[in-house]
């Protein structure tokens, strides 16, 4: 019984904690973007737009629902729904710091220690694409359901590339816990062996996420808003609140894998810091990263998106295990 | 064992209640006036043509297989990874005989055209 209300009780928070950063990480990414095309964002809702995700969202709420004429009812309704709980369904088995005592009971700072946790990241992640798909076909739209296409077979040939380099991390530290992998970093970071695969996997996280260079799902340009096209109200909302949960969860499981989770680099150690707060700064600078790169790049055309997945990323990869697998052998 | 998976249902739970909640307060609250016009289909104002089922690039399907394939051998690779260390040399030279059928496939669908979008 202790059990299941201290679970509750973490679930509550993680889940409300997760939903304000979704809330501000909008607010960050317009504000910062903002200044990176010199000018200044949200600033009238509130000091410094503070206030603007609680305007968005209680606008979302006062807004007509409009369902067009024929789409597929229950597939359209659903498909925001299904997007939305496996990026929010992620988070279970990111460990965000050691242990703390609260009322002289131990409580780890993580909803739950899986040990197959990547298996888990891996396939929510595939389950997440079935929400633009569904929600692009049940639209009965054209740009809608080339949206939905482009956005399917572009996160299945990321995920490919993402698993494959993944298995040169999981080789290192023997598990697939995304705590046993923290654990292993207390000195080196993972970042410090495999370089290779850091790079590989962000960019392949970025185009699992879509997002820009890769937001070819929703190219306003060409497909005029893609998957999400006959969206309004709350189901838009809960599209681009997924997208935002799903950047989170992805910077969260790149601090965990390759940048040591809640450890500082060469077991430093900081005096009165709880270490959860080290955790939380990676997150947020790699969050700021994701926004800068948007600001930055352009889009990538299709087929050069297709082919770095399926013949740069890949063999990269492949290569980058086999070289570990070598280089391991060779140390024993 | 199974303990471990029990959050995941809370949060499932949670996640799921919240979605279909938000959903169902923003219809209650929303106003509701359709017209016609609002209901059609968007096409950037030009009139609608009929299907937007049209049949698909098999291009799609063809990536969606060569998934299928890639993923299950993916997979079958974690188990090893995750004993490599135990395994030593003779479990490395196992997987080099593997990778090497699996690249085999690889080269094939690359030379066949499978991976080319134009």
């Amino acid at each position: 019984m202790d059990f299941l209300i201290e679970s509750v009780l973490k679930v509550a928070v993680v889940f409300g904690v997760l939903l304000g950063s979704v809330a501000y990480t909008t607010l960050l990414e317009r504000k910062f973007l903002g200044r990176l095309q010199v000018r200044h964002g949200p600033n009238r809702a509130g000091p410094f737009g503070l206030l603007q995700p609680l305007a968005d969202g209680l606008k979302f709420f006062f807004k007509e629902d409009i369902v067009p004429a024929n789409v597929d009812k229950p597939v359209f309704i659903l498909a925001p729904v299904i997007a939305l709980v496996p990026a929010i369904c992620i988070v279970a088995v990111i460990p965000f710091g050691d242990s703390v005592t609260i009322f002289g009971r131990e409580v780890k700072m993580h909803i739950t220690d899986m040990n197959v946790a990547v298996l888990y990241i891996l396939g929510l992640s595939g389950i997440g694409a079935y929400g633009a798909m569904l929600g692009g076909w049940a639209s009965n739209n054209k740009y809608g359901l080339i949206g939905a296409m482009r956005s399917g077979a572009q996160t299945i040939s990321y995920e490919l590339a993402m698993g494959m380099t993944l298995v040169s991390i999981i080789m290192m530290s023997g598990s697939l816990s995304l705590t046993k992998i923290v654990a292993g970093q207390t000195f080196y970071w993972n970042i410090f062996f495999q370089p290779v695969a850091f790079v590989l996997f962000i960019i392949a996280g970025l185009a699992e996420i879509n997002r820009t260079p890769f937001d070819m799902p929703e190219a306003e340009a060409e497909l005029a808003c893609g998957f999400n096209i006959e969206y309004s109200s709350m189901k838009f909302a809960l599209f681009f609140m997924a997208e935002y949960a799903h950047m989170i969860s992805l910077a969260a499981i790149t601090v965990c894998l390759f940048l040591g989770g809640w450890n500082l680099p060469f077991g430093w150690e900081v005096p009165f810091v709880p270490k959860i707060f080290w955790f939380i700064a990676k997150v947020f600078l790699l969050i700021v990263f994701f926004i800068w790169e948007r600001g930055t790049f352009p889009r990538l055309r299709y087929d050069q998106i297709m082919n770095l997945g399926w013949k740069w990323l890949m063999p990269i990869a492949i290569v980058n295990m086999l070289v570990t697998g070598v280089v391991m052998t060779l140390i024993g | 064992m199974l303990q471990n998976f029990v959050p995941v249902l809370i949060l499932f739970l949670f996640a799921a209640a919240f979605g279909l909640g938000v959903l169902l307060i923003s219809s209650l609250l929303g106003p509701k006036r359709p017209t016609a016009a609002k209901q059609a289909t968007y096409e950037c104002g030009m009139d609608v043509q009929p299907d937007a089922r049209r049949p698909l690039d098999v291009k799609y399907y063809l990536i969606a297989m060569a998934f299928l394939i890639f993923d299950v051998e993916v997979i079958f690779l974690y188990p090893w990874a995750v004993q490599f260390k135990s395994l030593g040399l003779f479990g490395f030279i196992e997987m080099l005989v593997f990778l090497f059928i699996l690249l085999v496939g690889y080269a094939y669908i690359w030379k066949k055209g499978v991976l080319e979008w134009e």
